[in-house]
């Protein structure tokens, strides 16, 4: 399993309903391509995270697949629809089966 | 002959593309999060015989790079940062106690400003220390914990916090009482050519700056950026690894890192900008 | 420095093979562009790519897509040893069929994406972008 890896996510504390709201995210990892060798010429294997989602109250905003050309530390922006108050849900899915979730509420005002 | 022809050929390309490039720093101001403005221009100081105007390495860089650092959130870097203010409240070593017990919580930043004046004299010690000798001093004699490894992340991630503490504030390091003579040996390292390319600090980021060394935009050499996150290493790179970086590329065997003579010429170059802003965790190539 | 007659013709056409020398392009990339598009035409327009001219480097290159209407976007890099880089489904509370994010490219190379439209249809844009390899910079 990738070290120290924790998700950042930037949404706004509130909007008003039906406003269209910008996220930004990024997840501390690696994201070894599998394209790299060790001192000793050996590859490294691939490790990245796979794929990320974002939801709204159950329903989707985003799915976005990732490959393994996608940065270091990986970064999206995005827009989201924001029907009522809620809570924003996202997932990272790593190549080792890990899990990585974080959550922000959103309030209509 | 073909050879010589292609070697010919080879350098016809790289000075067309150096001739179309444009290599002058850009005209640009940096405000981090709407909010932190940064000085990246400045007259240079007075113990500076041959430039007029210090710049920031972030007047260099291309626009996409300049755009990373103006929002922390965009700003990789801060994943250090970030870490660093987790250790910060962290106990470690035989005296039971975290950074925050001595230093306070980080909102109380008792340590703002540090940045901007280290490396600085010790007086216990009777040399001149960087931040991070202060940082393995207070581990080892406070902490009764492991000295950190200069280069390991614990420490850059932690000189990157000490940075952010002092982000906007005016470098303003103290070059004459004690610090002189280590001072004068950071200037003679700069101005001193080393390696089979015989390249000194100074043809490069005092002769050339602005211009381009291949597909490089030379900068000033400014260290107020540092820790900084660097595309290349997608992490986050110390003072002293840049230097040793420099060095090997003119076919040297470098200094050590945290060694006496690269204190020396952290104290020099970061002389150099002085009246720059504290600038880390910036982001560079 | 002299060149004889022959060498500046040699490095005329030398020259000229570079100028007319197609970025290198992975064959796999035309695979995953099949298997998005299911080998149907791709019209151009309706999907904007915005990446730099120059990536000072390769190993954080800022691209964004925008598809107004968008079911899902493909982002390929033509010259990258895999080249597939993402593909973003936009769900019910896209805000937007756009999306940023930060890339890899192994050098310079045209980055390709296409968007599938809801209505079936399929639209691509490329851009150049030129990667830096630093002659220095430690």
């Amino acid at each position: 399993m990738a070290k120290g890896v924790k998700p950042r996510v930037k949404v706004p504390k509130s909007a008003a309903a039906g406003d269209v709201i910008t996220i930004k995210t990024l997840i501390s990892h690696p994201m070894e391509s599998g394209q790299r060798k060790d001192s000793d010429g050996n590859l490294i294997p691939r490790s990245i995270i796979n794929r990320f989602t974002c939801d709204f109250n159950g329903t989707n905003v985003i799915d976005v697949t990732m490959e393994p050309a996608i940065s270091t530390n990986p970064y999206f922006e995005f827009e989201a629809t924001v029907p009522e108050a809620g809570e924003f849900k996202f997932t990272w899915y790593d190549d080792d089966g890990s899990v990585y979730e974080d959550s922000k509420p959103i309030s209509i005002g | 002959m073909r050879f010589k022809a292609m070697t010919a050929f080879a350098g016809a390309l790289a000075i067309s593309a150096v001739g179309a490039a444009n290599a002058e720093p850009v005209d640009d101001e940096l405000v981090i999060n709407e909010d932190v403005e940064i000085v990246t221009k400045t007259d240079a100081p007075e113990h500076m015989e041959y430039i007029d105007e210090v710049m920031s390495g972030w007047l260099f860089r291309e626009d996409d790079t300049r755009d990373m650092q103006r929002d922390d959130f965009d700003n990789p870097g801060m994943l250090g940062v970030e870490a660093a203010m987790e250790t910060w409240d962290e106990v470690d070593g035989t005296a039971g106690k975290a950074c925050s017990d001595c230093h306070g919580t980080i909102d109380e930043a008792q340590l703002a400003g540090a940045r901007a004046v280290y490396p600085k004299w010790n007086e216990n010690a009777g040399e001149v220390w960087t931040i991070e000798t202060a940082m393995n001093a207070c581990r080892t004699e406070r902490m009764g914990a492991e000295a950190w490894d200069y280069n390991g992340s614990d420490m850059i991630n932690m000189s990157a916090l000490m940075s952010y503490l002092s982000r906007g504030m005016p470098m303003n390091v103290a070059i004459d009482g004690p610090a002189a003579e280590t001072w004068e040996k950071g200037k003679e390292i700069y101005y001193t050519r080393y390696g089979q390319l015989e390249l000194a600090c100074a043809n490069c980021h005092e002769d050339h700056y602005g211009d381009m060394i291949r597909a490089d935009h030379l900068s000033q050499g400014q260290s107020n950026g540092f820790p900084a996150y660097r595309l290349k290493d997608a992490k986050l790179v110390g003072l002293h690894n840049r230097f040793k970086g420099c060095i090997r590329d003119t076919r040297a065997e470098p200094f050590a890192i945290g060694s006496p003579e690269f204190v020396a010429l952290e104290l020099y170059v970061a002389s150099r900008g002085n009246g720059l802003s504290v600038e880390g965790p910036s982001v560079r190539n | 420095m002299k060149f004889s007659r022959r060498e500046t013709l040699a490095m005329g056409l030398g020259a000229a093979a570079i100028g007319f020398m197609p970025f290198r392009v992975n064959a796999s990339a035309d695979d995953a562009i099949a298997a998005f598009t299911g080998g149907a035409e791709m019209g151009e327009g309706g999907i904007t790519l915005t990446a730099p001219e120059i990536a000072e480097n390769g190993n954080t290159v800022p691209i964004s897509v925008d598809a107004p209407g968008a079911a899902a976007i493909l982002v390929i890099a033509t010259g990258n040893p895999t080249p597939g880089v993402a593909e973003f489904k936009f769900g019910e509370l896209a805000g937007s069929q756009s999306a940023s994010t930060r890339i890899r490219l192994a050098g310079t190379q045209d980055v390709l994406a296409i968007a599938k439209m809801a209505d079936g249809s399929f639209a691509k844009a490329s851009s150049t972008v030129k990667v830096t390899i630093g002659g220095c910079g430690g």
